[in-house]
């Protein structure tokens, strides 16, 4: 096998140099009753063009191809790739090495980044952003557990119901074991948050609410904060879609203590859902409190400028039972890939793409109104918005669909008081030809 | 690390098994950590302390101690309220490293000056991390 | 230093990104405007943040010059104890590139998306065959998370038998994030100190397994490459007292179609697909971490988890004992495709063969090293060893210079200071793809090392002297920490 380069004969001297027959000997110290029983049930190897092959055909069984225009996105978004940001990620030294502990060969990974830390930072408006965490979900649990740690005397949390309701679920999975309490907020008919049912809360830690939200709504998040804060909690802003920090005012300068989302959008394809990002930044004054790996500037014994891994005594291989999370990995090719990205696009650049991703969607979102469809939420959007329309949609959805656009999500499944309505999202990947295709065959 | 003959063991503090020293005035007791402990733990980066009306049972946890590679925990030689933390810490941390009994960490008021005659003295603290 | 891996070469100095590139600078082409300006309510607008503009030779400079900085298991030998740091075969990257696969939407109806289903349900079946365990979920994003999940899968199932246990047994050598997932979990960790021969006794457990444990997480191998041979006996002694047993999968390396989970007693065990599974380890991420369960366990899964039925592949919701969603989707698929495809490169034959030889490879260094450094433990070890600079203490040398020096003969050290029961603890694990000469080669930098140690101290001090920047100052970092710019 081409990854098993051992000859018969080296495998002969090698036993000889340690003293044995055969490679079963040096296994005798586990005993037989721990033993495997036969072959291991999995099929038969295959070469390179078997596997191919196989690749092909079940890629052949995928219905919706990159040739289509998918209008989805629900905290997985569709944007073009730059071709350098592939291959630059995909660098060897870059994909193969691990974890940068020995700081004088890894410079390379520690300044990509110390780089996305700072573009991050700058991204979210706030102080400090840490080197990643798994995805937006946990990202936002980890927010969360940062504010109960942060108010030694909090003991709940309020999370917002326009909160992707994924990242729900995952704050409710990390946060069951603990006792903290989950009080969950509601929207108004604009899709916005409504805070009032934090009055008169007392050990409130922390308050999450994403913006642009699940329903694409873009919060109010100046005009949270000084509620959020009067009750004595830090406020947490979460995010699916980091390009909408393109246009609107990024949560550090809404007043937001952590923000913490998804960074897929930057340069991740879509991928079935992962590997993700997720983005971690809070103010300065929290650092020690943050969870996650940190890479700090530093010299070297002749003065010259350089990165290491620091803070280490918050994570788990120092502090163990007493981390500031268990976290071991983060998604450190996936951060230095959307790095890539962001240095890419460019501020100027940023900005122009936030901007045609917004005019896109309000072209399409005019246009299904004029059509008949009903806007589900009033507020603000960036580059989704939910709709609901007169009769049923599903036999105009299929017949889209078999002309190569998947028109938006029944968000039903995942929200059920909006059954029948649904989520759109359009991205700068899609053609006006598209968007004129579904507001005419929703006339129709 | 150095060897024991070439710490300092002023005999004018108690000691604990733990590494802190105290020094009693009074009401107040200054509560600091050993020479041995900061050559033990090398090049302090970070210290952790309580605040100011924080209250602690002898033997609690009140802060940690912060190298690169190691945390330590820190104990309360004594029971009392904490009345002091000592600011200059937060900046200058390797004040420990430099200066083990002129860096104190806390003061407290102490509820049971009972508990501190029964720290160690000096030659007791140093036959222990002889043995 | 004649005839080493290590040499010296020409490296380019490259500034941080914001410290180059101008106003206006494009490294992406923008599509021209299709439609009109859409008014937008300014008060909630502001400027975007101050990135620095770049040409797309900019960035591509940048980059290259930065990863010629590094040193990934392409480059050279990594024989880091407890990480597998085996070679990430190249197929795997494409076939996870695969267009129709790569793009894929997850909230798209399970119809349209078949052949992703189908993949992530065969590695399911593969990873369960492996384990000999029952039930897999791939929701995990990595070790740590998937020992989360095995940690909330304990509370779950002593909730659902009204039972409230608050401690769980975690032996000495066992990795941080061990006490660290019991603790998110509530528990409280009760450390168990191995014996004198690197194993758990059965009277160590037995001794403190009461009413109020969960269980206990060992990890088998254990991190001094010793297999755990007691341990079905103590996974039956946690069981008598009704608690469960958690097997950390990251050293399966060692034993992959040669000793079975299950019949080990282990109830819960999460692998690392970075690891065992050649998946690239990125500089830190992204890697999985599925955890694998026996039936009576299988209820409380993460979810959701793919299943099959007349109709297909679907995405299957979790019951209502699940202990609920971890990933935001489904887990890290682009990682799940490439250990599919490793699995599917190597079949059952080659699977075990990677572990024999890993096993081999790692007994051939200990052999050869013998009287090089100190070996603290004699009994045999599996797939890693692990040394100490006991042998060097005269010289005034630490494992840390060992290591530094290390580098200048082009390796990268193995795994230094863990596990904590070894005092300047060297722990190396080859894997399976380095092959003899590589391995002699490898001995011979580390005698050399050795003699260096002996004859000229003050060079293992210096290093590293090759790479491009020496020895950093790591106390300053964290007494002025600096993490931006």
């Amino acid at each position: 096998m081409r990854y098993l380069p051992h000859t018969p004969e080296e495998i002969r001297e090698m036993l000889a140099v340690i003293g044995r027959n055969d490679i079963d000997d040096l296994f005798a110290s586990i005993p037989a009753d721990c033993r495997f029983d036969g072959a291991i049930p999995v099929p038969t190897a295959m070469t390179e063009w078997q596997l191919g092959a196989l690749m092909r055909d079940i890629a052949a069984t995928m219905t919706v191809g990159p040739d289509h225009c998918v209008l989805v996105g629900a905290g997985r978004y569709h944007h073009h790739i730059p071709e350098i940001v592939r291959s630059l990620a995909g660098r060897s030294e870059f994909l193969t090495s691990y974890t940068p502990y020995q700081p004088e060969m890894a410079q390379g990974t520690l300044q990509g980044i110390f780089e996305y830390q700072t573009l991050t930072a700058r991204l979210l408006g706030l102080d400090v952003a840490n080197a990643s965490l798994y995805d937006g979900a946990s990202a936002l649990a980890e927010g969360l557990l940062m504010g109960l740690r942060v108010a030694r005397h909090g003991r709940r949390v309020a999370v917002s119901m326009a909160v992707h309701p994924h990242y729900r679920e995952v704050v409710r999975s990390y946060l069951r074991p603990t006792g903290y309490e989950i009080i969950e907020l509601p929207f108004g008919p604009d899709g916005r948050t409504d805070l009032s049912p934090l009055q008169g809360v007392d050990g409130l830690a922390a308050v999450a609410i994403q913006s642009p939200n699940f329903f694409g709504v873009v919060e109010d998040l100046k005009e949270a904060a000084d509620p959020v804060h009067a009750a004595g909690a830090l406020l947490v802003a979460a995010f699916t879609e980091p390009l909408a920090f393109g246009l609107y005012r990024n949560p550090g300068r809404c007043g937001a203590d952590i923000a913490c989302g998804e960074g897929q959008s930057l340069g991740l394809p879509v991928s079935f859902g992962g590997a993700a990002l997720g983005m971690f930044a809070c103010r300065g004054e929290y650092v020690r409190s943050m969870p996650g790996r940190l890479v700090g500037e530093t010299v070297d014994l002749e003065g010259r400028r350089g990165f290491v891994l620091t803070l280490s005594t918050r994570e788990q291989h120092i502090r163990r039972e007493k981390a500031t999370s268990n976290i071991c990995s983060n998604q450190g090719l996936c951060a230095l890939t959307t790095a890539i990205y962001m240095a890419s696009l460019g501020g100027s650049g940023l900005r122009q793409l936030a901007r045609h991703n917004y005019d896109l969607s309000e072209y399409l979102k005019a246009g299904l109104v004029a059509a008949g469809a009903e806007l589900v939420f009033s507020g603000p959007t960036f580059n989704e918005f939910v709709l609901r329309f007169a009769g049923d949609f599903a036999p105009v959805r299929q017949r889209l669909q078999d002309r190569g656009i998947v028109a938006g999500i029944d968000i039903g499944g995942c929200s059920p008081p909006h059954a029948g309505c649904y989520l759109f999202c359009v991205t700068e990947k899609v053609t006006k030809k598209d968007l004129d295709t579904v507001i005419s065959e929703v006339r129709a | 690390m150095k060897e024991l003959s070439e710490l300092d063991f002023p005999e004018t503090v108690r000691y604990t098994e733990d590494h802190e020293w105290a020094a009693v005035d009074g009401e107040i007791v200054r509560i600091g950590v050993s020479d041995y402990a900061q050559d033990q733990l090398g090049d302090i980066v970070y210290v952790e302390m309580p605040e100011i009306g924080d209250i602690f049972e002898k033997g609690d946890e009140f802060g940690t101690l912060e190298s690169v590679k190691a945390v330590s925990e820190i104990y309360m030689p004594v029971g009392g309220e904490v009345v002091a933390v000592n600011e200059a810490l937060v900046d200058t941390p390797e004040m420990i490293n430099q200066d083990p009994y002129g860096a104190w960490i806390v003061e407290i008021r102490v509820t049971d000056v009972g508990e501190y005659d029964e720290l160690m003295s000096a030659e007791d603290y140093i036959e222990m991390l002889r043995g | 230093m004649n005839g080493t891996v290590g040499a010296s070469g020409l490296i380019l100095n490259e500034p941080l990104l914001w410290e180059k590139g101008s106003k206006g600078r494009r490294g992406m082409s923008m599509v021209a405007a299709e439609v009109p300006n859409a008014p937008v309510d300014a008060d909630l607008c502001d400027e975007g943040p101050d990135f620095p503009d770049l040409s797309e030779i900019d960035v591509v400079r940048h980059y290259t010059r930065l990863s010629q900085w590094n040193f990934g298991v392409d480059s050279g030998m990594y024989p880091l104890g407890s990480c597998t740091m085996k070679y990430n075969p190249k197929l795997n990257d494409r076939l996870a590139a695969t267009p129709e696969i790569a793009c894929v939407h997850p909230m798209l109806d399970d119809a349209c998306s078949q052949g992703a289903l189908r993949i992530m349900f065969e590695l399911q079946e593969f990873l369960a065959a492996i384990t000999g365990l029952d039930a897999v979920s791939l929701q995990p994003s990595a070790g740590a998370q998937g020992e989360l999940a095995g940690m909330l899968i304990f509370a779950a199932w002593f909730e659902s038998r009204g039972e409230r246990r608050t401690k769980i047994l975690i032996p000495d050598t066992a990795h941080g994030t061990n006490p660290a997932s019991a603790a998110l979990c509530g528990f409280t960790p009760v450390p168990l100190k191995s014996g004198a021969d690197g194993r758990l006794a059965v009277d160590t457990v037995a001794a403190v397994m009461d009413g109020e444990t969960a269980g206990i997480m060992l990890t088998n191998p254990n991190t001094l490459g010793i297999f755990e041979s007691n341990i079905r006996a103590i996974a039956a002694v946690v069981h008598a007292g009704g608690g469960l047993v958690y097997g950390d999968g990251a050293n399966l390396n060692a034993i992959m179609g040669i000793a079975d989970a299950r019949k080990c007693g282990i109830d819960v065990m999460h692998l690392n697909l970075h690891k065992t599974f050649s998946t690239p380890h990125g500089g830190g991420g992204p890697g999985a971490g599925p955890v694998c369960v026996v039936k009576a366990l299988e209820p409380f899964l993460p979810a959701p988890r793919v299943m099959r039925d007349e109709g297909g592949y679907r995405l299957a919701a979790g019951g209502a004992e699940s202990i609920g969603r971890l990933h935001a989707f489904h887990g890290n698929f682009s990682v799940l495709v490439r250990a599919w495809s490793y699995i599917r490169s190597m079949g059952p034959e080659d699977l075990r063969q990677a572990s024999r030889l890993a096993v081999l490879n790692a007994n051939y260094l200990k052999a050869r090293l013998q009287g090089t450094l100190h070996l603290p433990y004699g009994q045999p070890s599996l797939h890693e060893c692990v040394f100490s600079d006991l042998l060097q203490h005269g010289a005034g040398i630490t494992t840390l210079d060992i290591a530094k020096r290390l580098i200048d003969y082009g390796y990268h050290p193995p795994t230094i200071y863990f596990p904590l029961v070894v005092p300047g603890a060297i722990m190396i694990e080859p894997t399976e793809t380095e092959c003899r000469d590589d391995l002699d080669q490898f001995v011979a930098a580390l005698q050399a090392v050795v003699q260096e140690a002996r004859d000229n101290p003050e060079l293992l001090r210096q290093a590293p002297v090759r790479t491009k920047l020496r020895r950093l100052d790591e106390t300053r970092a964290a007494r002025h920490p600096c993490l931006r710019g």
